[in-house]
């Protein structure tokens, strides 16, 4: 189990990478895809240059809960295919390791898409 | 031409007036709150999954973005997630939770176009562009570690 402190770098750090997001919503009026492009393709780069993973290290969930964690898991995978496997491994390596999330977004996204129906604006 | 330079200042003067007055700083505020509640409740689950089901710390990250996909779907569903997005802004877009949200919104919207046409590709809207630059970008990381530090 994690301790407070833990829990305090988890909120100081998740919740500056969205304040990163809200800065740039509010002076660019930059739209929700454009962020979510930008922060997946950040946190791959950031995790090539090795900047990443002390932040994961650091703030656990408060790193890997915000999108850019998605481009760490995509970035750290596609490192980790290409030394263990090769040439192969690095076009694998990162949609592998991102699988599991990426399968599940799809599945609950369109279970939830069927089921519910969205409510009349009012 | 000083006349137009005029009324286009005039113009631009009127746009700014009507435009809703927002706050950066309390935006930002907010944003930090929801996004910094989302992660340590993201971090609860993810001490859970090692306490109970005793998973590494690579799958209790990958059971605590399962979860947390999977609540986002549903309070996106029932209409909740966007009330909570009104008020966090980037708070609930930048949290994993908003990528779920963003998957399902215009998926759900555009039902009555079918399960294929309508569902099945909306939800690619925003998902879509993020998987294409994300896994692009990944590949391109993996080839410079096969070049370079292998």
């Amino acid at each position: 189990m994690s301790s407070i402190t833990d829990y305090i770098w988890v909120f100081i750090i998740g919740g500056a990478i969205c304040v990163v997001g809200q800065i740039l919503i509010s002076l660019t009026r930059m739209t929700t895809a454009r962020i979510l492009v930008l922060f997946v393709t950040a946190g791959v780069i950031l995790t090539g240059l090795g900047l990443y993973e002390p932040l994961v290290k650091l703030a656990g969930a408060g790193a890997t809960v915000p999108l850019t964690g998605f481009g760490f898991v995509l970035g750290k995978g596609a490192i980790e295919g290409a030394l263990e496997d090769g040439l192969l491994g690095a076009f694998t390596g990162g949609i592998k390791a991102a699988a599991g999330g990426i399968a599940a977004a799809i599945f609950f996204g369109y279970l939830a898409a069927v089921i519910f129906t969205p409510k009349t604006k009012k | 031409m000083e006349h137009q330079e005029r009324k286009k200042k005039e113009y631009q003067d009127k746009v700014k007036k009507k435009m809703p007055k927002s706050n950066t700083f309390m935006e930002c505020v907010r944003a930090f709150l929801v996004g910094g509640l989302i992660c340590c409740f993201g971090h609860f689950i993810s001490d859970l999954g090692r306490l109970w089901l005793r998973l590494d710390i690579e799958d209790s990250a990958l059971f605590t973005s399962i979860v947390l996909v999977f609540l986002a779907a549903l309070l996106t569903g029932i209409g909740v997630y966007d009330k909570i997005g009104k008020f966090a802004g980037a708070g609930s877009i930048v949290p994993i939770t908003g990528f779920s949200n963003s998957i399902v919104s215009p998926a759900m919207e555009f039902k009555r176009e079918g399960y294929v046409q309508g569902v099945g590709v909306k939800l690619f809207t925003i998902a879509g562009p993020v998987l294409v630059y994300g896994i692009s970008t990944s590949i391109v990381v993996g080839i410079i570690t096969f070049l370079f530090f292998r």
